[in-house]
Protein backbone atom coordinates (compact mmCIF):
# COMPACT_ATOMS: atom_id res chain seq x y z
CA UNK A 1 0.00 0.00 0.00
CA UNK A 2 1.29 3.31 -0.93
CA UNK A 3 1.73 5.97 1.75
CA UNK A 4 -0.73 8.43 -0.16
CA UNK A 5 -3.25 5.32 0.51
CA UNK A 6 -1.97 4.53 3.83
CA UNK A 7 -2.47 8.26 4.71
CA UNK A 8 -6.49 8.32 3.29
CA UNK A 9 -7.39 5.31 5.21
CA UNK A 10 -5.97 6.86 8.44
CA UNK A 11 -7.87 9.64 7.58
CA UNK A 12 -11.01 7.93 6.75
CA UNK A 13 -10.45 6.29 10.29
CA UNK A 14 -10.11 9.85 12.05
CA UNK A 15 -13.33 10.70 10.13
CA UNK A 16 -15.63 8.02 10.74
CA UNK A 17 -17.60 8.23 13.95
CA UNK A 18 -18.41 4.49 13.40
CA UNK A 19 -16.32 1.97 11.99
CA UNK A 20 -16.88 -1.87 10.97
CA UNK A 21 -13.56 -3.39 9.89
CA UNK A 22 -13.74 -6.88 8.60
CA UNK A 23 -16.58 -7.65 11.04
CA UNK A 24 -18.00 -10.98 11.67
CA UNK A 25 -21.17 -12.22 13.96
CA UNK A 26 -21.44 -15.59 13.87
CA UNK A 27 -23.72 -17.54 16.53
CA UNK A 28 -22.57 -20.22 18.36
CA UNK A 29 -24.22 -22.79 16.83
CA UNK A 30 -21.94 -21.67 13.89
CA UNK A 31 -25.03 -19.91 11.89
CA UNK A 32 -22.97 -16.88 10.84
CA UNK A 33 -24.93 -14.02 10.50
CA UNK A 34 -22.41 -11.27 9.44
CA UNK A 35 -19.78 -11.78 7.13
CA UNK A 36 -16.77 -9.18 6.76
CA UNK A 37 -18.32 -5.97 6.92
CA UNK A 38 -16.25 -2.93 6.32
CA UNK A 39 -18.44 0.23 6.86
CA UNK A 40 -17.96 3.53 7.83
CA UNK A 41 -20.70 6.37 8.98
CA UNK A 42 -19.44 10.12 8.48
CA UNK A 43 -20.28 12.57 11.45
CA UNK A 44 -23.26 14.18 10.76
CA UNK A 45 -24.59 11.94 8.14
CA UNK A 46 -27.97 9.26 7.86
CA UNK A 47 -26.70 5.64 7.10
CA UNK A 48 -29.50 3.18 6.15
CA UNK A 49 -29.05 -0.18 6.49
CA UNK A 50 -31.55 -1.70 4.29
CA UNK A 51 -32.15 -5.28 3.48
CA UNK A 52 -34.99 -7.97 4.03
CA UNK A 53 -35.52 -9.98 7.65
CA UNK A 54 -32.49 -12.20 8.39
CA UNK A 55 -30.08 -10.07 6.40
CA UNK A 56 -27.91 -8.85 9.65
CA UNK A 57 -29.05 -5.47 9.65
CA UNK A 58 -30.42 -5.43 12.95
CA UNK A 59 -27.58 -7.43 14.59
CA UNK A 60 -24.92 -4.61 12.64
CA UNK A 61 -26.97 -1.86 15.13
CA UNK A 62 -26.83 -3.75 17.87
CA UNK A 63 -22.40 -3.77 17.54
CA UNK A 64 -22.79 -0.68 17.56
CA UNK A 65 -24.18 -0.16 21.06
CA UNK A 66 -21.72 -3.64 22.07
CA UNK A 67 -25.46 -5.04 22.64
CA UNK A 68 -23.37 -7.85 21.08
CA UNK A 69 -19.39 -8.11 20.37
CA UNK A 70 -18.34 -9.28 16.88
CA UNK A 71 -16.39 -12.42 16.99
CA UNK A 72 -14.14 -11.71 14.58
CA UNK A 73 -12.94 -8.24 13.27
CA UNK A 74 -13.63 -4.59 15.24
CA UNK A 75 -16.01 -2.02 15.37
CA UNK A 76 -15.02 1.47 16.44
CA UNK A 77 -16.80 4.36 17.48
CA UNK A 78 -15.49 7.55 17.89
CA UNK A 79 -11.75 6.13 16.56
CA UNK A 80 -11.70 3.31 19.73
CA UNK A 81 -12.44 -0.11 19.62
CA UNK A 82 -15.99 -1.07 21.24
CA UNK A 83 -14.32 -3.58 22.99
CA UNK A 84 -11.97 -0.96 24.50
CA UNK A 85 -15.03 1.04 25.76
CA UNK A 86 -17.31 0.80 29.31
CA UNK A 87 -20.12 -0.69 27.63
CA UNK A 88 -22.40 1.84 29.93
CA UNK A 89 -20.25 4.74 28.85
CA UNK A 90 -20.77 4.07 25.13
CA UNK A 91 -24.44 2.92 25.20
CA UNK A 92 -25.32 6.26 26.79
CA UNK A 93 -23.19 7.95 24.31
CA UNK A 94 -25.45 6.47 21.75
CA UNK A 95 -29.36 6.80 21.59
CA UNK A 96 -30.98 3.97 20.73
CA UNK A 97 -34.67 3.60 19.42
CA UNK A 98 -36.59 0.25 18.70
CA UNK A 99 -39.92 -1.05 16.81
CA UNK A 100 -41.40 -1.56 19.63
CA UNK A 101 -40.19 1.12 21.69
CA UNK A 102 -39.37 -0.54 24.63
CA UNK A 103 -40.65 2.71 26.93
CA UNK A 104 -40.71 1.31 30.38
CA UNK A 105 -45.05 0.52 31.08
CA UNK A 106 -44.09 1.66 34.78
CA UNK A 107 -42.72 5.33 34.12
CA UNK A 108 -44.78 8.38 32.79
CA UNK A 109 -43.69 10.18 29.65
CA UNK A 110 -41.67 12.59 31.67
CA UNK A 111 -40.12 9.97 33.60
CA UNK A 112 -38.82 7.43 30.46
CA UNK A 113 -37.58 10.46 28.67
CA UNK A 114 -35.70 11.48 31.68
CA UNK A 115 -34.31 7.95 32.21
CA UNK A 116 -30.62 8.06 30.79
CA UNK A 117 -29.96 12.27 32.23
CA UNK A 118 -31.32 11.29 35.59
CA UNK A 119 -29.12 8.04 35.35
CA UNK A 120 -26.27 10.85 34.59
CA UNK A 121 -27.14 12.16 38.18
CA UNK A 122 -28.44 15.37 36.43
CA UNK A 123 -29.96 17.92 38.48
CA UNK A 124 -33.67 18.03 38.73
CA UNK A 125 -34.57 21.26 37.06
CA UNK A 126 -32.07 20.67 34.20
CA UNK A 127 -33.57 17.24 33.86
CA UNK A 128 -37.21 18.70 33.88
CA UNK A 129 -36.81 21.64 31.08
CA UNK A 130 -34.58 19.04 28.87
CA UNK A 131 -37.67 16.45 28.88
CA UNK A 132 -40.28 19.50 28.14
CA UNK A 133 -37.91 20.75 25.42
CA UNK A 134 -37.76 17.05 23.56
CA UNK A 135 -41.25 16.24 23.58
CA UNK A 136 -41.60 20.06 22.14
CA UNK A 137 -39.57 19.07 20.00
CA UNK A 138 -40.93 15.65 18.84
CA UNK A 139 -44.41 17.40 18.45
CA UNK A 140 -45.94 16.42 21.51
CA UNK A 141 -47.14 19.21 23.80
CA UNK A 142 -45.44 18.71 27.22
CA UNK A 143 -48.53 19.81 29.38
CA UNK A 144 -50.64 17.05 28.20
CA UNK A 145 -48.69 14.13 28.09
CA UNK A 146 -45.80 14.89 30.58
CA UNK A 147 -47.97 12.18 33.20
CA UNK A 148 -49.06 9.76 31.13
CA UNK A 149 -48.10 6.46 31.08
CA UNK A 150 -47.07 4.58 28.02
CA UNK A 151 -50.69 2.62 27.20
CA UNK A 152 -52.22 5.99 27.30
CA UNK A 153 -50.37 6.89 24.42
CA UNK A 154 -51.22 6.04 20.22
CA UNK A 155 -48.58 4.01 18.78
CA UNK A 156 -47.07 7.11 16.98
CA UNK A 157 -46.79 9.05 20.03
CA UNK A 158 -45.63 5.98 22.05
CA UNK A 159 -42.67 6.05 19.03
CA UNK A 160 -41.94 9.84 19.44
CA UNK A 161 -41.36 9.42 23.08
CA UNK A 162 -39.30 6.53 22.58
CA UNK A 163 -37.08 9.16 19.89
CA UNK A 164 -37.32 11.66 22.77
CA UNK A 165 -35.89 9.25 25.49
CA UNK A 166 -33.21 8.83 23.07
CA UNK A 167 -32.34 11.93 22.11
CA UNK A 168 -32.23 13.06 25.83
CA UNK A 169 -28.67 12.88 27.17
CA UNK A 170 -27.93 14.56 23.78
CA UNK A 171 -25.78 11.71 22.35
CA UNK A 172 -23.76 12.63 19.26
CA UNK A 173 -25.14 9.29 17.53
CA UNK A 174 -28.54 7.85 17.15
CA UNK A 175 -29.27 4.09 15.99
CA UNK A 176 -33.16 3.04 15.27
CA UNK A 177 -34.08 -0.24 14.76
CA UNK A 178 -37.35 -0.04 12.10
CA UNK A 179 -38.30 3.32 13.99
CA UNK A 180 -41.17 3.46 12.57
CA UNK A 181 -42.20 -0.08 11.61
CA UNK A 182 -44.90 -0.36 14.15
CA UNK A 183 -47.21 2.59 12.70
CA UNK A 184 -49.78 2.63 10.36
CA UNK A 185 -48.84 4.14 7.38
CA UNK A 186 -50.79 7.67 7.50
CA UNK A 187 -49.12 7.94 11.41
CA UNK A 188 -45.67 6.77 9.81
CA UNK A 189 -45.50 9.42 7.08
CA UNK A 190 -46.66 11.75 9.47
CA UNK A 191 -43.70 10.63 12.15
CA UNK A 192 -41.20 10.48 9.44
CA UNK A 193 -41.64 13.71 8.54
CA UNK A 194 -41.14 15.36 11.78
CA UNK A 195 -38.30 13.11 11.96
CA UNK A 196 -36.39 14.44 9.39
CA UNK A 197 -37.15 17.91 10.37
CA UNK A 198 -35.83 16.90 13.83
CA UNK A 199 -32.71 15.13 12.08
CA UNK A 200 -31.92 18.50 10.28
CA UNK A 201 -32.03 20.53 13.21
CA UNK A 202 -30.07 17.87 15.35
CA UNK A 203 -26.98 17.36 13.34
CA UNK A 204 -26.50 13.57 14.43
CA UNK A 205 -24.96 10.93 13.39
CA UNK A 206 -27.49 8.51 12.90
CA UNK A 207 -27.73 4.85 11.61
CA UNK A 208 -31.34 3.60 10.75
CA UNK A 209 -32.39 -0.27 9.80
CA UNK A 210 -35.42 -0.20 7.71
CA UNK A 211 -36.53 -2.69 4.98
CA UNK A 212 -38.41 -0.22 2.97
CA UNK A 213 -37.11 1.22 0.24
CA UNK A 214 -39.14 4.70 0.26
CA UNK A 215 -37.84 5.00 3.41
CA UNK A 216 -34.34 4.43 2.95
CA UNK A 217 -34.42 7.09 -0.23
CA UNK A 218 -35.87 9.61 2.10
CA UNK A 219 -34.45 9.57 5.35
CA UNK A 220 -30.63 8.41 4.13
CA UNK A 221 -27.89 10.62 2.86
CA UNK A 222 -26.26 6.28 1.86
CA UNK A 223 -27.59 3.43 1.96
CA UNK A 224 -25.95 -0.06 3.05
CA UNK A 225 -27.84 -2.56 1.25
CA UNK A 226 -27.96 -5.81 3.33
CA UNK A 227 -28.24 -9.44 1.94
CA UNK A 228 -27.99 -13.04 3.45
CA UNK A 229 -25.23 -11.58 6.14
CA UNK A 230 -23.02 -9.42 3.67
CA UNK A 231 -23.01 -5.84 2.35
CA UNK A 232 -24.10 -5.45 -1.60
CA UNK A 233 -22.94 -2.46 -1.90
CA UNK A 234 -23.30 1.16 -0.10
CA UNK A 235 -24.82 3.80 -2.37
CA UNK A 236 -26.03 7.06 -2.23
CA UNK A 237 -29.67 7.47 -3.40
CA UNK A 238 -28.62 8.80 -6.69
CA UNK A 239 -26.50 5.97 -6.93
CA UNK A 240 -28.97 3.24 -5.63
CA UNK A 241 -31.52 4.44 -8.31
CA UNK A 242 -28.73 3.49 -10.71
CA UNK A 243 -27.25 0.78 -9.42
CA UNK A 244 -26.87 -2.43 -11.32
CA UNK A 245 -26.69 -4.69 -7.96
CA UNK A 246 -29.43 -7.15 -8.77
CA UNK A 247 -30.57 -6.77 -5.09
CA UNK A 248 -31.24 -3.42 -5.41
CA UNK A 249 -32.84 -3.68 -8.41
CA UNK A 250 -34.91 -6.08 -7.19
CA UNK A 251 -35.58 -3.03 -4.67
CA UNK A 252 -36.57 -0.73 -7.01
CA UNK A 253 -38.46 -3.11 -8.83
CA UNK A 254 -40.58 -2.71 -5.31
CA UNK A 255 -40.70 1.01 -5.53
CA UNK A 256 -41.43 0.90 -9.55
CA UNK A 257 -44.66 -1.22 -8.89
CA UNK A 258 -46.06 0.88 -6.29
CA UNK A 259 -45.73 4.10 -8.42
CA UNK A 260 -47.14 2.31 -11.56
CA UNK A 261 -49.83 1.60 -9.03
CA UNK A 262 -50.57 4.93 -7.92
CA UNK A 263 -50.60 6.68 -11.09
CA UNK A 264 -52.96 3.89 -12.16
CA UNK A 265 -51.07 2.33 -15.48
CA UNK B 1 -70.14 -26.26 75.96
CA UNK B 2 -70.36 -25.44 72.58
CA UNK B 3 -67.43 -23.32 70.67
CA UNK B 4 -69.15 -20.33 70.54
CA UNK B 5 -69.21 -20.18 74.47
CA UNK B 6 -65.31 -21.43 74.02
CA UNK B 7 -64.76 -17.94 72.45
CA UNK B 8 -66.90 -16.12 74.71
CA UNK B 9 -65.38 -17.33 78.15
CA UNK B 10 -61.46 -17.41 76.48
CA UNK B 11 -61.31 -14.48 74.20
CA UNK B 12 -57.70 -13.33 75.69
CA UNK B 13 -56.23 -17.22 75.58
CA UNK B 14 -57.92 -17.42 71.76
CA UNK B 15 -56.42 -14.14 71.08
CA UNK B 16 -52.82 -14.57 72.55
CA UNK B 17 -52.91 -17.32 70.34
CA UNK B 18 -53.92 -15.71 67.27
CA UNK B 19 -51.01 -13.37 67.95
CA UNK B 20 -48.33 -16.08 68.53
CA UNK B 21 -49.70 -18.00 65.26
CA UNK B 22 -49.44 -14.61 62.84
CA UNK B 23 -46.06 -13.76 64.65
CA UNK B 24 -45.14 -17.23 63.55
CA UNK B 25 -46.23 -16.81 60.06
CA UNK B 26 -44.93 -13.23 59.48
CA UNK B 27 -41.42 -14.34 60.58
CA UNK B 28 -41.19 -17.11 58.57
CA UNK B 29 -42.16 -14.90 55.92
CA UNK B 30 -39.91 -12.53 56.22
CA UNK B 31 -37.44 -15.03 55.61
CA UNK B 32 -38.47 -16.41 53.14
CA UNK B 33 -39.03 -13.72 50.83
CA UNK B 34 -35.52 -12.74 51.81
CA UNK B 35 -33.98 -16.30 50.61
CA UNK B 36 -36.82 -16.62 48.03
CA UNK B 37 -36.82 -13.52 46.42
CA UNK B 38 -33.24 -13.25 45.58
CA UNK B 39 -33.21 -17.46 44.45
CA UNK B 40 -35.88 -16.42 42.01
CA UNK B 41 -33.55 -13.86 40.29
CA UNK B 42 -30.70 -16.04 40.64
CA UNK B 43 -33.26 -19.04 38.76
CA UNK B 44 -34.38 -16.17 36.20
CA UNK B 45 -30.65 -15.01 35.34
CA UNK B 46 -28.74 -18.45 35.45
CA UNK B 47 -31.46 -20.70 33.62
CA UNK B 48 -28.74 -23.86 34.75
CA UNK B 49 -29.23 -22.95 38.47
CA UNK B 50 -33.10 -23.25 38.28
CA UNK B 51 -33.27 -27.34 38.43
CA UNK B 52 -30.99 -27.46 40.81
CA UNK B 53 -32.94 -24.50 43.24
CA UNK B 54 -36.53 -25.14 41.92
CA UNK B 55 -36.23 -29.14 42.43
CA UNK B 56 -34.55 -28.02 46.28
CA UNK B 57 -37.57 -26.02 46.75
CA UNK B 58 -39.84 -28.88 45.58
CA UNK B 59 -38.53 -31.27 47.52
CA UNK B 60 -38.87 -29.26 50.65
CA UNK B 61 -42.73 -28.93 49.52
CA UNK B 62 -43.25 -32.38 49.26
CA UNK B 63 -42.10 -33.41 52.96
CA UNK B 64 -45.04 -34.13 54.72
CA UNK B 65 -45.41 -31.24 57.86
CA UNK B 66 -45.40 -33.22 60.72
CA UNK B 67 -41.96 -34.97 59.46
CA UNK B 68 -40.24 -31.62 58.49
CA UNK B 69 -40.98 -30.36 61.83
CA UNK B 70 -39.87 -33.95 63.41
CA UNK B 71 -36.16 -33.88 60.83
CA UNK B 72 -35.36 -30.40 62.20
CA UNK B 73 -35.85 -31.12 65.97
CA UNK B 74 -32.25 -32.38 66.10
CA UNK B 75 -30.67 -29.75 64.28
CA UNK B 76 -28.24 -27.78 66.62
CA UNK B 77 -29.35 -24.36 66.98
CA UNK B 78 -32.84 -24.83 65.08
CA UNK B 79 -34.22 -27.34 67.61
CA UNK B 80 -33.31 -25.65 70.73
CA UNK B 81 -36.67 -23.85 70.70
CA UNK B 82 -39.90 -24.97 69.53
CA UNK B 83 -40.53 -21.65 68.10
CA UNK B 84 -37.44 -20.99 66.03
CA UNK B 85 -37.68 -24.56 64.23
CA UNK B 86 -41.44 -23.62 64.11
CA UNK B 87 -40.06 -20.87 61.88
CA UNK B 88 -37.41 -22.76 60.00
CA UNK B 89 -40.36 -25.29 58.67
CA UNK B 90 -42.68 -22.72 57.89
CA UNK B 91 -39.90 -20.58 55.92
CA UNK B 92 -38.95 -23.43 54.04
CA UNK B 93 -42.54 -24.17 53.01
CA UNK B 94 -42.93 -21.13 51.49
CA UNK B 95 -39.85 -21.05 49.33
CA UNK B 96 -41.30 -22.86 46.71
CA UNK B 97 -43.97 -20.40 45.54
CA UNK B 98 -41.94 -16.99 45.81
CA UNK B 99 -39.04 -18.63 43.90
CA UNK B 100 -40.88 -19.75 41.44
CA UNK B 101 -43.30 -16.45 41.04
CA UNK B 102 -39.79 -14.27 41.34
CA UNK B 103 -38.55 -15.89 38.62
CA UNK B 104 -41.90 -16.44 36.70
CA UNK B 105 -42.17 -12.42 37.02
CA UNK B 106 -38.63 -11.36 35.85
CA UNK B 107 -38.82 -13.83 32.29
CA UNK B 108 -42.48 -12.23 31.60
CA UNK B 109 -40.65 -8.41 31.44
CA UNK B 110 -41.45 -7.28 27.73
CA UNK B 111 -38.01 -8.32 25.78
CA UNK B 112 -38.03 -4.83 24.28
CA UNK B 113 -38.28 -3.13 27.96
CA UNK B 114 -35.39 -5.19 28.64
CA UNK B 115 -33.48 -4.28 25.35
CA UNK B 116 -34.09 -0.66 25.39
CA UNK B 117 -32.88 -0.63 29.19
CA UNK B 118 -29.90 -1.89 27.90
CA UNK B 119 -29.51 -0.21 24.68
CA UNK B 120 -29.57 3.16 27.00
CA UNK B 121 -26.69 2.30 29.13
CA UNK B 122 -28.50 0.44 32.36
CA UNK B 123 -25.95 -1.05 34.56
CA UNK B 124 -27.59 -4.72 35.25
CA UNK B 125 -28.31 -3.87 38.52
CA UNK B 126 -30.34 -1.06 37.57
CA UNK B 127 -32.11 -2.57 34.75
CA UNK B 128 -33.00 -5.68 37.81
CA UNK B 129 -34.00 -2.84 40.85
CA UNK B 130 -35.76 -0.07 38.10
CA UNK B 131 -37.18 -2.46 35.79
CA UNK B 132 -37.51 -6.17 36.08
CA UNK B 133 -38.14 -5.97 39.86
CA UNK B 134 -41.08 -2.78 39.75
CA UNK B 135 -42.49 -4.55 36.66
CA UNK B 136 -42.97 -8.37 38.52
CA UNK B 137 -43.99 -7.15 42.00
CA UNK B 138 -47.76 -8.18 41.72
CA UNK B 139 -45.93 -11.40 40.27
CA UNK B 140 -43.87 -11.76 43.06
CA UNK B 141 -46.47 -10.62 45.41
CA UNK B 142 -49.21 -13.50 44.01
CA UNK B 143 -46.63 -16.04 45.13
CA UNK B 144 -46.19 -14.15 48.98
CA UNK B 145 -49.69 -14.70 49.02
CA UNK B 146 -50.28 -18.19 48.02
CA UNK B 147 -47.09 -19.00 50.37
CA UNK B 148 -48.79 -17.18 53.31
CA UNK B 149 -52.01 -19.01 53.20
CA UNK B 150 -50.50 -22.03 52.87
CA UNK B 151 -48.68 -21.33 56.02
CA UNK B 152 -51.05 -19.89 57.86
CA UNK B 153 -52.47 -23.78 57.34
CA UNK B 154 -49.12 -25.57 58.30
CA UNK B 155 -48.30 -23.40 61.10
CA UNK B 156 -51.16 -24.97 63.26
CA UNK B 157 -49.12 -28.06 63.11
CA UNK B 158 -46.17 -25.96 64.87
CA UNK B 159 -48.01 -26.86 67.74
CA UNK B 160 -46.97 -30.32 67.63
CA UNK B 161 -43.55 -29.54 68.72
CA UNK B 162 -44.95 -26.93 71.14
CA UNK B 163 -44.35 -23.63 69.57
CA UNK B 164 -47.69 -22.50 70.23
CA UNK B 165 -50.36 -20.89 67.83
CA UNK B 166 -53.53 -21.63 67.17
CA UNK B 167 -52.64 -25.59 66.58
CA UNK B 168 -52.74 -25.55 70.51
CA UNK B 169 -56.54 -26.03 70.46
CA UNK B 170 -56.66 -28.18 67.56
CA UNK B 171 -54.01 -31.05 69.14
CA UNK B 172 -55.90 -30.52 72.51
CA UNK B 173 -59.28 -30.83 70.43
CA UNK B 174 -58.27 -34.08 69.05
CA UNK B 175 -56.42 -35.44 72.17
CA UNK B 176 -59.62 -34.80 74.09
CA UNK B 177 -61.98 -35.47 71.56
CA UNK B 178 -64.11 -31.77 71.96
CA UNK B 179 -64.68 -30.62 68.19
CA UNK B 180 -65.40 -27.10 70.71
CA UNK B 181 -61.99 -26.62 71.17
CA UNK B 182 -60.76 -27.87 67.56
CA UNK B 183 -62.70 -25.40 66.35
CA UNK B 184 -61.54 -22.98 68.63
CA UNK B 185 -58.60 -23.53 66.93
CA UNK B 186 -59.93 -23.97 63.30
CA UNK B 187 -61.98 -20.94 62.86
CA UNK B 188 -59.55 -18.12 63.85
CA UNK B 189 -57.08 -19.95 61.37
CA UNK B 190 -59.28 -19.64 58.68
CA UNK B 191 -60.03 -16.83 59.23
CA UNK B 192 -56.53 -15.34 59.35
CA UNK B 193 -55.94 -17.37 56.54
CA UNK B 194 -58.89 -15.41 54.13
CA UNK B 195 -57.70 -12.28 55.64
CA UNK B 196 -54.42 -12.30 53.99
CA UNK B 197 -55.28 -13.80 51.15
CA UNK B 198 -57.84 -10.72 50.88
CA UNK B 199 -55.19 -8.41 52.14
CA UNK B 200 -52.31 -8.94 49.63
CA UNK B 201 -54.82 -9.76 46.91
CA UNK B 202 -55.86 -6.02 47.29
CA UNK B 203 -51.97 -4.94 47.37
CA UNK B 204 -51.53 -7.34 44.42
CA UNK B 205 -53.96 -5.71 42.17
CA UNK B 206 -52.86 -1.90 43.48
CA UNK B 207 -49.11 -2.59 42.34
CA UNK B 208 -49.98 -4.29 39.00
CA UNK B 209 -48.51 -3.01 36.00
CA UNK B 210 -50.50 -1.08 33.64
CA UNK B 211 -50.87 -2.73 30.38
Amino acid sequence: MSDGAKARLAEEANDGVIAFRGVHYTLPSGQVLLRDINLTVQRGETLVLLGRSGAGKTTALKLINRLLEPTAGELQVDGRATLAWNPIELRRHIGYVIQETGLFPHYTVAENVALVPRLERKSAPHVRARVEELLALVGLDPARYLDRYPHELSGGQRQRVGVARALAADPPILLMDEPFGALDPLTRAEVREEFQAVQKRLGKTIVIVTHDTSEALLLGSRIALFEAGEIRGIYSPREFMASSEPVAAAYREQLRRLDEFERGT
Amino acid sequence: MNVVQYFERHPDEILQATVEHIWLVGIAMLIAVAIGVPLGILVARRPWLSKAILGGANIAETIPSLALFGFLLPVPWLGDRAARLAIAALALYALLPIIRNTAAGIASVDPAVREAARGMGMTERQILFKVELPLSLSTVLAGVRVATVLTIGIATIAAAVGAGGLGEYIFRGLAMVNNSLILAGAIPAALLALAADFFLSVLERWLRPAR
